[in-house]
């Protein structure tokens, strides 16, 4: 009898799930989707990298003591690890192609995993430093865990350029041994600002941060930048999955467009969530949010969204897009021409016979030439002079540039 | 020297309440509270049954949940739904969604199963103290995410879009999507169906036996064992059904670590609507979810999300340490 009972009730409760489902899918398929008043903005068709720009090659006739390395620390996992992956193939494209070509000076490349932590960066680190074989270090990428290592690399002297880091106070520390490899966010923020409000056309922007480093920095500058134009913000924290309590507040401030300072493991999700909830607006994200799992991970939601970044677009270089496809079987992704350029400047070093590392972190000091993506000299702090940021949207499942924006 | 150590928190503006944006959002803050609640009472009710059993706090229930999310989404990519809305007809969608359904309910209950035989059967056998229980648990809820982590790596599986969700009541100028009230009906059903099981079924009075005083019951012919593998399954199925709604609401949010901050407030959630106690299990879940989300809109950032809903776990607890329905698994009410 009592069995009876429950199985019924269970037969009644699973018809009315279904029959919610029926409704939910139907009602599904005439909603409308992506944003409604989308800008057209062109996408930049070529980039001419600087004549005469050094290579990893150099000029074949190297020659160098056997066993030198230089090390890459950084995510080779972890929730963002797609940026590191991007990265390192970058780096081990340039020593294999200086490999390639110099007999005489054969260079190793070791790898670090940070996961991207802030927390568990501090080992890999000081395994790196303790190596007495590396004379020069690519990395680290995220901003968070270069600021808890910096110190580190400083007391060993031991030169590391940043293909990606981009929080402006990394180079108010001090450190004679930190170089940054691209712009920083303090001229990220005014170009993400002028994608917003000049190309965009966006009156009213509610801007998100994440509580990382590099977000807060970023959030910062960029409301900044925006001035009036903010309607208003909210923060979110790393490893958050659910954004319903930040969205319930952008769909009651309407805002044109969502600027979101963060990378692309909260980024992806929160848009999508939002266009889920009806978001009709543009999705802006920085460089910690460009790279194709965002569109993984957000699916046709991420037609909404729009990247700024300090990179430039190395698949538009025809050699670069080449070599590097055919050693890893994908397109180089976002930084992988900044990690190969920044691998090139320590690699160009040793070939001139700076295989110390007080040689090579006075070689990168001094450093004045071109590379692939741009042209690299340092001023005393480490920031690169005369950077550019780049302007990049999703478009049908593929993230393109659109140009310049600041 | 203190003075010193605070002086940066209190020089920014640590903390600020936006009361106009909590009277503004309260409604949507409200419902979106409710929905993710429901989920958490579904796992919470994990939690309840086995603690209401066996007095032990099962750790590793995050990670019988966590596969259960794995199986829908391993199901539904399978069948072809990705990131982007799908396609495919009505029919189709409700019949995946329910094969999803079915594979993690299964998976869910094989590995609470398994967990019950091969990490804590032993130690009953053995009568080994409460702590050993304990630390077990700990150490299954590693060994199960890090097994997935070995098998499905580091990054979070890709978005699983079931349906394009749209909007159906306005309620106070918030609207309410159909995913919403779905995720919370579905839930309420589960959670009805598994009180009645409980409280009307030949079984379900087996396990309030056991609960209420397991040795009695033994001697009265339960079969104490089977009690506890029923248990730790059924907790197991309604994992798997809070499994499909977590992946219908979230859908980028299975990750091998995901279970464990989701299984922590679920257990919250449990130990607020009073361990042990079924209906208490939902009811935590919804109080958790919505506070939580008050708390988030009313202080301006999700790092506030936690803190509020703990302060309240505690204040409640302060007053009723047996939770807001009492602890009653064993007791005649149930």
């Amino acid at each position: 009898m009592l069995r009876k009972k429950i199985v019924t009730s269970i037969a009644v409760g699973a018809a009315a799930v279904l029959l919610m489902t029926a409704c939910a899918a139907q009602s599904g398929g005439t909603a409308t989707a992506g944003p409604a008043a989308k800008v057209d903005l062109p996408v930049l068709a070529s980039f001419d990298p600087p004549k005469g720009a050094v290579l990893p090659a150099g000029d074949g006739k190297a020659t160098c003591p056997a066993g030198l390395t230089l090390g890459y620390v950084g995510a080779q996992t972890g929730a963002n690890a797609q940026l590191g992956i991007n990265i390192i193939n970058g780096v081990q494209l340039a020593v294999d192609q200086h490999n390639k070509a110099n007999a005489g000076c054969q260079i190793s490349l070791k790898k670090f995993d940070t996961e991207g932590d802030p927390g568990k960066a501090t080992g890999p680190v000081t395994q790196a430093v303790n190596e007495a074989d590396i004379v020069g270090i690519v990395g680290l990428p995220f901003s968070g865990e270069s600021k808890a290592t910096g110190n580190i690399f400083e007391q060993k002297g031991l030169v590391h350029i940043t293909p990606s880091a981009t929080n402006p106070g990394l180079t108010t520390n001090g450190w004679k041994t930190f170089f940054r490899g691209l712009g920083n966010d303090a001229t990220q923020g005014p170009a993400a600002a002028n994608l917003l409000t000049g190309k965009l056309k966006a009156k009213k922007v509610y801007v998100v941060q994440d509580d990382s480093d590099y977000g807060i920095g970023l959030g910062t500058a960029t409301t900044k930048a925006l001035g009036s134009a903010v309607s208003g913000s909210d923060k979110v924290i790393t490893a958050q999955k659910d954004f319903s309590a930040t969205i319930s507040k952008i769909m009651s401030n309407k805002p044109d467009a969502v600027f979101y300072a963060g990378y692309y493991a909260e980024g992806a999700p929160f848009d999508q969530q939002l266009v889920n909830k009806g978001f009709k607006g543009a999705f802006v994200g920085p460089d910690g949010a460009k790279d194709d799992q965002f569109i993984k991970l957000a699916g046709d939601a991420s037609e909404n969204t729009y990247f700024s970044c300090p990179c430039i677009p190395g698949e538009l270089i025809p050699s670069f897009k080449n070599a590097y496809s055919a050693a890893f079987k994908a397109d180089p992704g976002t930084y992988s021409i900044e990690g190969y350029d920044a691998a090139t400047v320590l690699l160009s070093g040793i070939d001139a016979g700076k295989t110390t590392r007080a040689d090579l972190l006075a070689w990168v000091t001094s450093y004045d030439k071109d590379g692939l993506s741009k042209h690299y000299k340092w001023s005393a702090t480490g920031e690169l002079q005369a950077p550019t940021v780049f302007g990049y949207k999703v478009s049908k499942g593929k993230i393109l540039p659109i140009g310049v924006i600041g | 020297m203190l003075e010193l150590l605070l002086r940066p928190a209190m020089e920014n503006d640590w903390i600020s309440f936006d009361v106009p944006s909590l009277i503004q959002n309260f409604w949507s803050a409200t419902f979106d509270g409710l929905t993710f609640g429901a989920i958490y009472g579904l796992v919470a009710l994990g939690y309840t049954l086995v603690y209401g059993v066996l007095n032990l706090i099962n750790f590793a229930h995050s990670e019988v949940f966590i596969t259960g999310c794995y199986a829908v989404v391993l199901v539904l990519s399978s069948l072809g739904f990705g990131p982007s809305a799908p396609t495919m007809s009505v029919g189709l969608i409700i019949l995946s969604l329910i094969l999803a359904l079915v594979a993690a309910m299964i998976v869910s209950a094989i590995v609470a199963y398994l967990l019950e035989r091969v990490a804590y059967r032993p130690l009953r056998r053995r009568n080994a103290p409460r702590l050993v229980f304990l630390i077990t648990a700990i150490g299954a809820s590693f060994t199960i995410q890090y097994t997935i982590y070995l098998v499905r790596g580091a990054n979070p599986e890709p978005a699983i879009t079931m349906f394009r969700t749209s909007p159906i009541f306005d309620v106070f100028g918030t609207l309410i999507t159909d995913q919403q009230i779905l995720i919370v009906v579905a839930a309420v059903i589960t959670m009805i169906a598994t009180d009645q099981f409980i409280r009307r079924s030949r079984t379900g009075r087996g396990i309030r036996a056991v609960a209420q005083d397991p040795d009695t019951a033994t001697l009265m012919g339960v079969n104490r064992d089977r009690i506890i593998v029923i248990t730790f399954v059924v907790g197991g199925i309604v994992a798997g059904v809070g499994a499909l709604f977590y992946v219908m609401l979230v859908p980028s949010g299975v990750q091998y670590s995901g279970g464990f901050v989701l299984g922590v407030k679920a257990f919250a959630a449990a130990v607020l609507g009073g361990i042990g106690n079924v209906r208490g299990a939902l009811l935590g879940g919804l109080l958790l979810g919505v506070i939580g989300n008050y708390g988030q809109i009313l202080l301006g950032n999700s790092q506030w999300t936690d803190v509020v809903a703990f302060v309240i776990l505690v204040l409640v607890l302060l007053v009723k340490p047996t939770g807001i329905l009492g602890t009653s698994l064993g007791r005649s009410k149930a």
